[in-house]
This record gives C-alpha cells, sequence and structure tokens, in this order.
C-alpha cells in the first residue's frame, strides 16, 4: 500500500455505509483496489466482446439478476419498487446456463440484434465493500456495491445510456475473482432501449 | 381521409401497402382518432387488480387510463386525467386506494371514478359545480372476457365478443387454463418498453407472419425451448409437429396462426429437461382432451386482435399490447400468463422461458425488434415512401367454407395482412360498425 494511503485516518467503521465492520483499513483499501482491478479486467473483455472468457469469470452456480423498477408510493419502496429474484417477471433472472445461450447466441454471427456487433463501453465507479469473509485481511467472498454505466452504440445512429447500480459477490476461485452473485438495477421504469443485448 | 387517399395507401387487391403507414405523422394522428378511439382495446387482466381498491395504470392508444377494481368489486377504466386541468391522477403503477387524490389542486375521486371531494366547495362552486359530471371520464364500455380486461371510448361499438367473431376460439386458449378449464390463468409479470418502430410492425409479427422464421435462425441454432439440455433445437419444443397448421383471415381485421392435431391426437412429449413439468403438461393434454373432445385438436399458436392486441397462446403464453407512442415508436406491454393453480415449479420455470424468449431481453424477441426498428427507418426517406410493401404472398390460397370461419389457408400466408389493412382502411374511412366487423352487407344493420 503506498505511504500516501496508509497515512491516511481510516474512516470509522460507524461512518461507512452497509456493514460497520468494514472499516477503511488498510486492508479495506488493498481488497478494493483488488476488486477495482476485477471489474476493469471484466468491462475489457466485455467490450473487447471476449465474450466467452468473460463467460470464465462467472461462477457455475452465478445468478445474475436484474428486477423491474416501478413507481410505488412513498414508503412502499423497500416492499414494492423492484421486482424480486426468484418470483415473476424481472428483465434478467438467470443462471450460467442462459448467459452462456447469450453468448452462444450472439457468436452465431445471425444474431441479428447484435450483427452487426455494438460498440459498447462500460465504465465502473463508486465501488465499496460492503463485507468480506471472513475477513477483509483474507478474504475469499465479498460483497461490492458499485455503479455502471453502459453505453452502446449500434449501426449507424442508435445510441443507449443505461445507467445503473451493481450489488456483486465475488467469490475467489483459485486465486483469481468470480461474481457469483450479481445484481443490476438500472434507473428506468419503462425501459427506454429497444433491447437488452448487452452484458452488465 | 377520402376514399381516393386510402385507395392510394392501401390496395389489398393487387397486394401494396403504402410505407406512409408506417412512418407518416399525418396518418398516425389518423390512427390515433379514427381507429384507438373506436376499436376494443386490452386494458389488463383482472388477477392485476384482484382486491376492491386495487388499481394498475394502463394505457389505451396513447393515453394513460387505469384500471380499478371498485369497493363493491366491480372492475372499471377511466381516463387517468384530472377533470379540473388535466393532471395525471395516479401515477403509481400499481396498488391499493380509497381515493385517487390529484396532486395538483386536490380534487379526489373514488375508485369508481366519481369526483368526491373538491376542496372549498362551497365557497367557490356551490350550485355550479356539477360532480356526477365531473367524474374521471370512464371508457364507453368494457368486458372482463376470461379475465383479459378490453375496453373501448365508442358507446356503439358492438360487444366484445361480437367484435371477436371466430377469432374467440383461438384467443380462448391464450387465456384458458392448459388442461381446457375456461380462463383461471393469472399475469405473474410484465414487461413495458419502447422501441422506434410503427406499432403495426409489431401487430402484423403476430398475425400469422410465419414467413419470418429465418430471422431467428442464431435462437434456433443455440436451442432455448424447454427441451433444449436434453439435446433439442429451436427456441420451443415442436408440441405441433404432427399437426397441420392454418392460418386464418377474420372479418373483423384479426389474425391467427393456429394448427389442428390429427385425429389420433396424441401428446408430443415437450418440456424434457423438466420431469415435473413434462407430466404435468401431459396431464393437462389429457385432461383437455376429455374436456374438449374433437375440440381439443384446435392448438392456438399465435394471433393479432385488431388492432394492436397479441397473443401467443402456447409459451411463452401471454397478451401482448404495441400502444402506440409516435409514428415510429411503439410502447410495448406484455403480460406474461400462467394457470394460476400450476405447481410452483411448473410457473417457475415458465416464468424463466418466458424471460429467455421475450421482450427486449429475450433471445428471439431480440431479432424480431430489430428488424422492426431497422425497416421503419428505412422507410422514412422521400424515396422509400414512394414504393409501397409489398403484400402478394400467397394470393387467392385461402377458402372461406371452413368451419373455423374467416379465410383459411393451409400455407403460410400474407392474407391476413391484408385483412388487417382492409379493416383498418374501413376505420379511416368512419365506415360503420357493420363494415368494422366484415359483415356481408345484407347482415350488416345487425351489428348497429
Ligand atoms: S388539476 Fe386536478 S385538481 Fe386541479
Ligand atoms: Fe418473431
Amino acid at each position: 500500500m503506498s505511504s500516501a494511503l496508509s497515512q491516511t485516518k481510516p474512516i470509522p467503521a460507524e461512518k461507512c455505509a452497509g456493514n460497520p465492520s468494514i472499516a477503511r483499513t488498510e486492508h479495506y483499501y488493498r481488497l478494493k483496489a483488488d476488486v477495482e482491478d476485477f471489474y476493469y479486467y471484466e468491462a475489457d473483455l466485455l467490450d473487447a466482446r471476449r465474450f466467452r472468457e468473460w463467460l470464465d469469470l462467472l461462477t457455475e452456480d452465478i445468478s445474475y439478476f436484474m428486477p423491474i423498477r416501478r413507481n410505488v408510493k412513498f414508503g412502499q419502496h423497500e416492499a414494492r419498487e423492484n421486482t424480486r429474484r426468484g418470483e415473476g417477471i424481472s428483465w434478467f433472472d438467470e443462471d450460467k446456463w442462459t448467459l452462456t445461450k447469450r453468448v452462444d447466441q450472439i457468436l452465431t454471427g445471425v444474431h441479428y440484434a447484435e450483427e452487426p456487433l455494438s460498440r459498447i463501453t462500460h465504465m465502473v465507479t463508486n465501488v465499496q465493500i460492503k463485507d468480506a469473509r471472513p475477513n477483509l485481511d483474507q478474504a475469499e467472498e465479498v460483497d461490492v456495491a458499485s455503479r455502471i454505466l453502459v453505453y452502446q452504440n449500434r449501426v449507424e445512429y442508435e445510441t443507449y445510456t443505461l445507467v445503473g447500480r451493481r450489488n456483486d459477490t465475488l467469490r475467489l476461485v483459485d486465486n483469481s475473482w468470480k461474481v457469483c452473485r450479481r445484481e443490476i438495477i438500472l434507473e428506468q421504469n419503462i425501459l427506454l432501449a429497444k433491447n437488452l443485448t448487452m452484458f452488465f | 381521409m377520402t376514399q381516393k387517399d386510402i385507395d392510394g395507401l392501401v390496395d389489398v387487391k393487387n397486394g401494396f401497402i403504402s410505407r406512409e403507414l408506417f412512418v407518416d405523422a399525418d396518418i398516425y394522428k389518423q390512427e390515433l382518432s379514427k381507429l384507438f378511439t373506436r376499436a376494443w382495446l386490452l386494458v389488463g387482466h383482472e388477477s392485476l387488480v384482484p382486491n376492491p381498491g386495487d388499481f394498475y395504470t394502463s394505457r389505451m392508444g396513447e393515453e394513460s387510463v387505469i384500471l380499478c377494481r371498485d369497493k363493491k368489486g366491480e372492475i372499471h377504466v377511466f381516463l387517468n386525467s384530472c377533470r379540473h386541468r388535466g393532471m395525471k391522477v395516479c401515477r403509481y403503477e400499481q396498488g391499493n386506494t380509497s381515493l385517487f387524490t390529484c396532486p395538483y389542486h386536490s380534487w379526489t375521486y373514488t375508485t369508481d371514478g366519481k369526483l368526491q371531494g373538491v376542496p372549498l366547495y362551497k365557497s367557490l362552486y356551490d350550485g355550479v359545480l356539477d360532480r356526477e359530471a365531473n367524474s374521471l371520464v370512464s371508457v364507453a364500455r368494457l368486458c372482463n372476457y376470461k379475465g383479459s380486461i378490453w375496453a373501448t371510448w365508442d358507446k356503439d361499438a358492438p360487444d366484445f365478443l361480437t367484435y371477436l367473431g371466430d377469432a374467440k376460439a383461438h384467443l380462448d386458449q391464450a387465456l384458458d387454463c392448459r388442461d381446457g378449464r375456461d380462463g383461471g390463468s393469472e399475469v405473474i409479470g410484465v414487461h413495458k418498453w419502447v422501441f422506434p418502430a410503427n406499432w403495426k410492425f409489431a401487430a402484423e409479427n403476430f398475425l400469422g407472419d410465419t414467413y419470418h422464421n429465418p430471422s431467428h435462425r442464431s435462437v434456433d441454432l443455440i436451442g432455448i425451448g424447454p427441451s433444449a439440455v436434453s439435446g433439442k433445437k429451436g427456441r420451443r419444443d415442436n408440441e405441433l409437429e404432427h399437426a397441420q397448421h392454418v392460418w386464418i383471415s377474420f372479418p373483423a381485421g384479426h389474425g391467427v396462426h393456429s394448427a389442428i392435431q390429427p385425429e389420433a391426437n396424441e401428446y408430443i412429449e415437450s418440456f424434457l429437461d423438466n420431469p415435473v413439468l413434462e407430466q404435468y403438461f401431459r396431464h393437462c393434454y389429457e385432461e383437455r382432451k376429455r374436456r374438449l373432445g374433437d375440440g381439443a385438436r384446435l392448438m392456438p399458436f399465435v394471433g393479432t386482435i385488431f388492432p394492436n392486441t397479441s397473443y401467443h397462446g402456447r409459451q411463452p403464453r401471454g397478451l401482448c399490447a404495441w400502444h402506440p407512442h409516435s409514428p415510429t415508436s411503439t410502447e410495448a406491454w406484455r403480460f406474461f400468463l400462467v394457470d394460476k393453480d400450476a405447481p410452483s415449479e411448473v410457473k417457475d420455470y415458465l416464468r424463466h422461458y418466458y424471460m429467455r424468449y421475450s421482450g427486449p431481453a429475450g433471445m428471439t424477441e431480440q431479432d424480431d425488434i430489430e428488424n422492426w426498428l431497422y425497416a421503419t427507418a428505412a422507410s422514412t426517406g422521400t424515396i422509400a415512401r414512394r414504393y409501397p410493401f409489398n403484400y402478394q404472398q400467397s394470393m387467392g390460397a385461402y377458402t372461406t367454407d371452413h368451419p373455423l370461419g374467416g379465410e383459411l389457408s393451409l400455407q403460410v400466408t400474407e392474407q391476413i395482412a391484408r385483412g388487417f389493412y382492409r379493416r383498418w382502411a374501413s376505420y379511416m374511412r368512419d365506415a360503420d360498425w357493420g363494415e368494422l366487423l366484415g359483415l356481408p352487407a345484407g347482415n350488416r344493420e345487425a351489428a348497429e
């Protein structure tokens, strides 16, 4: 860890969002840097259209979920704003099999919604470790919150900017991080994009 | 629109439809005023409002409406706009309430649409404001058909079943339980999204446009059906393998692609990936056969109820409203259906299948939407508009004396699309309901 960082006074645990045991210690920042690096690598694979290699970053038991967001009355957000994993209809509620099918489909070269391929950039920011198990020092599983901005340009004039939050659980497998749980919360109600052919 | 204008746009006889119908702002406006104000439109499903006070905001044409079950349990559909200055009185998608309170000046409306509270009524409005006359604007007619809710703004419209005509037997199979019981379905979720294509591309897609199959090559190659893990390719299982496919254009403008099972009518294994499902659907199949007898041979596939409601009768089962959003954009709402009393494992499997098949994240539908978008975009040009779309497929290849009614074809055909635009033209020239239903000239009075 750089000396500048280690000289910073850690933010006390009670001021950190989420799990109060996640104090901003040196271990925290080291882990965060590690996770950020993982995200940049992941984004690079997706944006370089290396979809098969991207699939390798997902555990076999991944749960990949994007709820539909609803306009609800004040006070009901917790209970009703988002559709739920494992119930009813969402934008995505998927496992590795379906995600692999999606990659296979793009790679047929005749998936017209992605043929010719879109130009896509993923930006990942606001990364925060929310929990680490068994601890920050020797984390084998981490819960991570981040923001994501996905820019898509298709064919000539079609562009979509999808912005949202991402809540992940990453697991250390053979010394590298893999995503085992992902929730993508887009900041939209009626989807203002014709298709969701990209990965998040 | 004059007869001459319409003849220049819709030439059903020779099989040409002008591109103006898909891009022109003026024509779009006329559709809103002449067609969407008269035809029966899908609003939702009773399972979205199961209890008194439940509401669900929906759309009819471009406009927001509230589907609401009042305190007494009766279902209503109102325009979602305050009678005072037009504020949208309900901006929640779904919920339960005893009153709709307008955010602007706080007029309140009861769940049956009646204006109740008017702030400072005594001092500002007494003796002038007639509450009754300032209720939320209600649709002219409403129908709860096997749980699906339909409405029209035209008080002279025929009842819904008359409007459906012989298309009923086909739509039924999207709404009925898999074992042949009437109705009994529920909505397990709704997709809503906007895509830049004219609404008629989507409506037409389900009007028996089986011809567009090649556009789904990618999903057919990889296989995402209920037996995909067991090695079957394709986007669904071929339950209609031995059936006689039929394409039918109905006189009111509806069109369906269904299939008739052979007389032996045996269950074809599908859902191989999951024994619980396989058993459930086999059981439903036998039950349906027992209940409906020979009628069970008719199997639904897809269809469009004029003008903008489509259904998937098998899987992914559901109803879809293609709401006009602008001349070149559509707001799609897809209501996914399952048997209400299906085992939870069946429901869970189906919802996954629906999500990977349909909608903007659906591996099948994505390719449809791509086509609709670029077909719309490439038709806006001045030169492009001079050249009408070609609808000459299977000209004349149909019979009118089949027991299923309508103009029935045994081959893939654009006769259904031609029938759709024939009716579209009737609405554009403000035809009477006899013509809108496509009744022979002699029988028209009965419908009025
Ligand atoms: S606009 Fe609704 S109360 Fe004035
Ligand atoms: Fe299609």
